[in-house]
């Protein structure tokens, strides 16, 4: 079914960490994957805490990578919005607002992306300078650096950067 | 106007509509109908978007009551 240059395709690099941007990310995802395209979602450093489940797991780490996986947020429930954060404040209040309005969960979100086989890719140069490993993400996603992406984003009309 | 099958998908957000809509026309064979009620204010011009890229045709729409309704042959 699936041929070079017959299938529409989208690509997203998610750099932001941001819950607002991660959450239009997947939105755009999951409605480029009911247009039939082949997305990829590609997660570069702050957006790959999007991926990271929300239980912390029991790996080898160094002094500066415990810090860092303490410092950031761990996984799409602890994310903090880019403006009016307040603390934690903004989330909870866009997050109340959300289901007011019957909106998606940005979990929910994700969740819906892999069951409508959007690819979800976590860039592994990154991965290693936050001292993520893959034990700590999402199960179901792929590892690839730049050039899968590229490989990706020349057959694609549609390549965002959020 | 005759329908094969019908998607409530009432109080639903962004993207939703559309993905259910993608679904739904999924199980259908070619020449069928599906109606879609939506209340999202996106949904006209998203579905319109949608079945023009996608290779299906809109029949008719309307809105009662706040609710827009579709109808949509899959191609």
């Amino acid at each position: 079914m699936t041929q070079v240059g017959t299938t529409e395709r989208t690509t997203i690099v998610l750099f932001s960490g941001d819950l607002d941007k991660s959450i239009a990310a997947f939105i755009i995802a999951n409605g480029a994957a009911a247009y039939d395209h082949e997305v990829t979602i590609f997660f570069t450093f702050w957006g790959l805490n999007a991926l990271r489940k929300d239980q912390p797991v029991p790996v080898k780490k160094g002094l500066l990578e415990k810090a860092f996986a303490w410092m950031m947020p761990r996984g799409s429930k602890k994310l903090g919005l880019s403006r009016m954060n307040f603390a934690g404040a903004g989330p909870a209040m866009i997050k109340h607002v959300m289901k007011k309005h019957n909106a998606l969960s940005l979990p929910q979100l994700i969740e819906l992306a892999q069951a409508q086989g959007v690819k979800l890719v976590a860039c592994t140069m990154t991965m290693d300078l936050l001292g993520l490993q893959q034990e700590e993400l999402l199960d179901g996603i792929e590892y690839a650096g730049v050039a899968a992406y590229l490989g990706d984003a020349t057959e694609a009309k549609v390549n965002l950067f959020i | 106007m005759d329908h094969n099958k019908l998607l409530d998908a009432t109080g639903l957000a962004c993207p939703m509509p559309i993905v259910k809509t993608k679904k739904s026309i999924d199980e259908l064979s070619s020449g069928q109908v599906l109606e879609v009620h939506a209340t999202d204010k996106g949904a006209q011009n998203d579905l319109t978007a949608w079945a023009k890229k996608t290779g299906h045709e809109i029949l008719d729409s309307k809105e009662e009551n706040g609710v827009f309704k579709f109808w949509i042959r899959k191609g």
